[in-house]
């Protein structure tokens, strides 16, 4: 036989074998619920399926009694509008200050030293002082998101700059560019791919400070409604939500790489 | 007066010589091919041709002045990789030339200016065989269509001097043939002044009409970095013969085999 290192499976086995732990997880939890709930119909540990359903319908479906909203849709409108805004807002800046420190020495120079010492702060040690400047509203929410990730594309970014080959910025330069030219002409372009691709990564991030700022001091918002029925044990709505969560940031992370596939033929020349 | 002139010129990074009292001259319209091992200064001299370099010591004149301190339109380039602009297709790369020249704000040409240079690109592309692939971006040419396209995209700007840093060492022989009388035919239909960096001694005999030898004339093997490279051998190709041709590489076989160890 050949050794493991050299077999390899085919579609279909990659298919089984990529679905068996998500199986096996599912037929893992339905078997404890169920033991749980025949010894105690009223358990909240761990929901069935059915009940989940349920209350997740329930909220999606059925207006709110005291404020009349869909709150299942109305806690993912406010969570989306809030990453959104983060991230454009953190991609803009990133990209902006991201090109500048690559191509120009003296941006670069001057910019680089803060920004390493601004990257190392703690987002989440600083939120309370975006509270007390800020306030409790959207505002310090989205800040909080675009202060955790915007050092994180500069840099990335920056790097990125500078990874460019040479040659190209100097037959830029033989072709007549001025500095500014050689930024939207050949560096800009280029780069654009790339901060799709790194937003795609710092989406992890986004999230985790979208959910922190939602459950210090929030009104609604996915993470504000977990941290909320935790204090009820209500995993019929914990659970459903954090499945929500994670479907929403697949689908991100899915649709920013289609676009940039579309967008950018040239740059996914090399991946298969 | 001489196009380019090079006077008791020195290239030093700390204590390694590198290009040790080069004086010449060259005139407008010369093709001279530049030979010489690794380590020699043939890409340094090029580079202080580009701009991108400047000399330590003595003075290099571009028509009695110094040369400009950074790349400019005068002077184009090709490299052996990586002078082609990968997210823009062979017509873009080609037109991206004058639309640095005439749109020098955001870079993009409409309308009437689009169409001319459009079709100066085209006319150019056609010239060194490109026709056929208009519409494709750099990943999707072989090596010898990206050199092409390279050097169609320099010609854009009318350079009077043209670089080729080791234009064809990465191609096939058969491919660096084309390339060779491709160059050729546009040399002598522009009157361009070409320098050209290559490693194979036997394309810069037959290629242009001057070769330069890079080579160290004293070496010290215990410390190769103490002396600087002059050119050695400056002779008009026509004239060169075999013994010539015996007598160079067996110089550069020697100090290769004290450089390279």
């Amino acid at each position: 036989m050949k050794r493991w290192m050299n077999l390899k499976p085919d579609v279909f086995g990659r298919a089984v074998l990529g679905a068996l732990p998500f199986i096996v997880i599912i037929v893992i939890y339905i078997i404890a619920s169920e033991a749980r709930l025949a010894e105690n119909p009223r358990d909240k540990l761990l929901p069935s399926f059915n009940s989940m359903a349920t209350t997740i319908t329930n909220m999606a479906v059925h207006p709110s009694k005291r404020t009349g909203e869909y709150i299942f849709w109305n806690d993912t409108a406010s969570s989306l509008k809030r990453l959104g805004m983060g991230i454009g807002v953190a991609a803009i800046i990133g990209l902006v200050f991201g090109i500048l420190n690559g191509i120009i020495p003296f941006a670069r120079a001057n910019l680089s030293p803060i920004i390493t010492v601004i990257s190392l702060i703690p987002p989440l040690a600083i939120l309370p002082v975006l509270f007390i400047v800020f306030g409790l509203g959207e505002l310090s929410k989205v800040v909080l998101i675009a202060i955790g990730i915007t050092p994180f594309i500069i840099r990335d970014l920056q790097a990125k700059v500078l990874e460019l080959p040479k040659e190209q910025l100097i037959k830029a330069q033989t072709l007549g560019a001025s500095t500014w030219l050689v930024i939207v002409r050949v560096i800009l372009p280029q780069i654009l791919p790339r901060l799709i691709e790194t937003v795609r990564l710092s989406l992890g991030a986004a999230w985790l400070f979208l959910i922190a700022a939602e459950a210090i001091a929030s009104t609604d918002g996915l993470g504000y409604r977990i941290f909320l029925v935790r204090r009820y044990l209500s995993m019929d709505v914990i659970i459903p939500y954090v499945a929500w969560i994670t479907l929403l940031a697949f689908m991100t992370d899915y649709f920013l790489r289609l676009i940039s596939i579309k967008a950018f033929p040239w740059f996914h020349s090399t991946d298969k | 007066m001489a196009l380019i002139e090079a006077k008791k010129l020195w290239k030093e990074y700390g204590d390694n010589v590198v290009i040790e009292r080069v004086n010449t001259t060259v005139e407008q319209g010369e093709f001279i091919t530049i030979v010489g091992t690794s380590g020699c200064g043939k890409t340094t001299f090029l580079r202080m041709l580009l701009g991108i370099e400047q000399p330590t010591r003595g003075e290099l004149l571009l028509n009695g002045k110094p040369f400009p301190e950074e790349p400019g339109e005068d002077r184009g380039i090709v490299f052996q990789r990586y002078s082609v602009f990968p997210h823009l297709t062979v017509l873009k790369n080609t037109m991206l030339a004058d639309e640095f020249g005439q749109s020098r704000i955001i870079g993009k040409l409409f309308g009437d200016k689009h169409k001319q240079a459009e079709d100066k690109a085209k006319e150019l592309l056609e010239s060194v065989g490109l026709t056929h692939a208009l519409n494709l971006y750099p990943h999707e040419l072989s090596g010898g269509m990206q050199q092409r396209l390279a050097i169609a995209q320099a010609l854009m700007k009318n350079p009077r001097i043209l670089l080729l840093d080791e234009p064809f060492g990465a191609l096939d022989p058969g491919i660096r043939a084309d390339m060779h009388e491709l160059i050729l035919g546009l040399w002598k239909k522009t009157g361009l002044t070409i320098f050209m960096i290559t490693h194979d001694l036997h394309e810069s005999f037959y290629l242009g009409t001057r070769l330069w030898v890079f080579d160290k004339l004293r070496l010290d093997p215990d410390n190769i970095n103490a002396y600087g490279a002059n050119i050695t051998y400056d002779i008009p190709v026509g004239k060169a013969d075999r013994t010539t041709y015996e007598d160079i590489d067996q110089s550069l076989d020697k100090s290769r085999k004290i450089l390279i160890k």
